[in-house]
């Protein structure tokens, strides 16, 4: 086993080096969570803003229930998932288990909850303060929801930057539906589960490297995003030169 | 005078809390009601009943159904995008095509002095700004009657000259107009009558120099010290 200078060294040499076997790994990995968080948000954006603006019998057991399912552990929804896709399973005919497909549907369930819940609240609390505005122009609940969906868009992007950030980093729901298989299957949290298990830090190192990169990049990106609110959102008089 | 509007013993609960009591109002076409009194009073509540947002527990409400009318709010909300835009929606609400709302918001910009604004952020724009923005989302849908919940009471003393410039304008075209204010010098400015609301109840209806100038007799007292305590 290389010491822990070493496995830098090593691993920093995989990536500065463009290790195909490295980047085919992250590259699986960015394209399964990207996928899974877009299809994801579309159905949680959309679900997330009707809970927002709806008003019907049993929303507060719904709403409790849906929060509940943020603190789902990833090997759950991967057992889930297993279960849905498995030979005997409701969903057994598609044949996806241990294939891409089955990591895009497990992170998406995985993640189609904090979409939904974070959105909810997002809209919720600009209908709590506005929605009577809009109510006044002839906007029912469906319109509602829509229109403050869009009026919240850059507070949207950044819950679905924090989708593809618990997406990515996650390693149950693969691991189990995935199977890991190398080539095929692999992304970075089970390369890096595997990697260390056998003693190859190197490679773990690297994968753990990139990871904390990409999320990194996202924790920046939603920074710059609430920056960017500031300033075109809510203060921009100053920047732009309107009028006070 | 054909009414446009009537309530009749409308009673407004929330919860346990009483919000209007009681109360009957007709309003005719082209009148400039002010609705007054203290925080509290009914007077919002009543706009809301007035323009459908809140429903009577008990009492009606009589309206003719092809009476357009839009509501104005204290601190109107604007969506996070052209003031075109924000004026354009009202209209597609209505059931414009989008294309055509957003050419028909030009004009509606036009009639508040904000045209040269169109393509700016909403919500870039000061609170003045908004306000006739709010007025021109209005202006747009061509209300027989607009209600404005207390327009200029967040706005400093220019744009509350502007706005209240306009709601004189949108008098003098025949609107009618239903406000709600805690400006006495504005109510005497723009109302034909006055409206007084303490705890929910309507407590005088008087045309607009009878409330401020006779004798308000015994069941005014509190509207005539009300007058007096903000007038002194």
């Amino acid at each position: 086993m290389s010491t822990f200078p070493e496995s830098v060294v090593t691993a920093l040499g995989l990536i500065g080096g463009a290790d195909p076997v490295l980047w085919s790994i992250v590259a699986r990995s960015l394209m399964v969570s990207a996928m899974a968080t877009a299809i994801a948000c579309a159905l949680g954006t959309l679900l997330g803003a009707w809970l927002g603006v709806a008003q019907f019998r049993g929303r507060g057991p719904a709403l409790t229930f849906l929060n509940t399912f943020l603190a789902l552990p990833s090997v759950v929804v991967g057992l889930i998932v297993y279960l849905l896709l498995s030979r005997s399973g409701p969903l057994g005919f598609l044949g996806w288990l241990f294939s891409f497909k089955a990591m895009v549907l497990a992170q998406a369930v995985l993640v189609l909850p904090v979409c939904t819940a974070l959105t909810r609240q997002v809209v919720e609390d600009v209908e709590r303060a506005h929605g009577e505005q809009l109510q006044s122009l002839g906007a029912g609940p469906w319109l509602r929801s829509g229109i403050l969906a869009f009026d919240q868009r850059f507070a949207l992007l950044t819950v679905l930057i924090a989708c593809f950030g618990r997406a990515v980093s996650e390693v149950g729901a693969v691991m189990v539906v995935g199977g890991n298989i190398d080539g095929f299957t692999r992304v970075m949290t089970t390369a890096i589960a595997l990697e260390t298990s056998k003693g190859d830090l190197a490679l773990a190192l690297a994968l753990g490297i990139v990871l904390l990169g990409v999320v990194l990049l996202l924790n920046a990106a939603i920074a710059a995003l609430a920056r960017w609110r500031g300033v075109v959102g809510d203060r921009p008089i100053a920047l732009e030169g309107a009028p006070a | 005078m054909s009414a446009l509007l009537q309530l009749k013993n409308v009673d407004v609960l929330f919860g346990r809390v009483q919000a209007l009591a009681q109360v009957s109002l007709r309003i005719a076409p082209g009148e400039r009601v002010a609705l007054i009194g203290a925080n509290g009073s009914g007077k919002s509540t009543l706009l809301r009943v007035l323009h459908g947002l809140v429903r009577p527990a008990t009492g009606s409400l009589l309206r003719d159904p092809a009476t357009r009318q839009a509501m104005v709010f204290q601190r109107p909300f604007m969506l996070a995008t052209s003031a075109q835009n924000n004026v354009a929606l009202a209209l597609w609400l209505r059931g414009l095509r989008w294309g055509e709302a957003r050419m028909q918001a030009l004009p509606a910009l036009a009639r508040v002095g904000l045209l040269e604004m169109a393509q700016r952020n909403a919500r870039a724009l000061s609170g003045g700004q908004q306000q006739r923005l709010a007025l021109a989302r209005a202006w747009g849908l061509s209300p027989a009657m607009l209600l404005l919940d207390e327009p200029t009471s967040s706005l400093d003393p220019h744009a509350k000259r502007d706005v209240e410039a306009l709601m004189g304008e949108f008098a003098g075209t025949g609107m009618t107009l239903v406000f709600a204010s805690h400006n006495l010098g504005q109510v005497k400015r723009l109302a034909t009558r006055v409206v007084y609301l303490q705890q929910g109840r309507v407590l005088a209806d008087l045309p607009v120099r009878d409330f401020f100038e006779g004798p308000l007799g015994a069941t005014s007292r509190e509207a005539e010290l009300f007058v007096k305590g903000e007038m002194g």
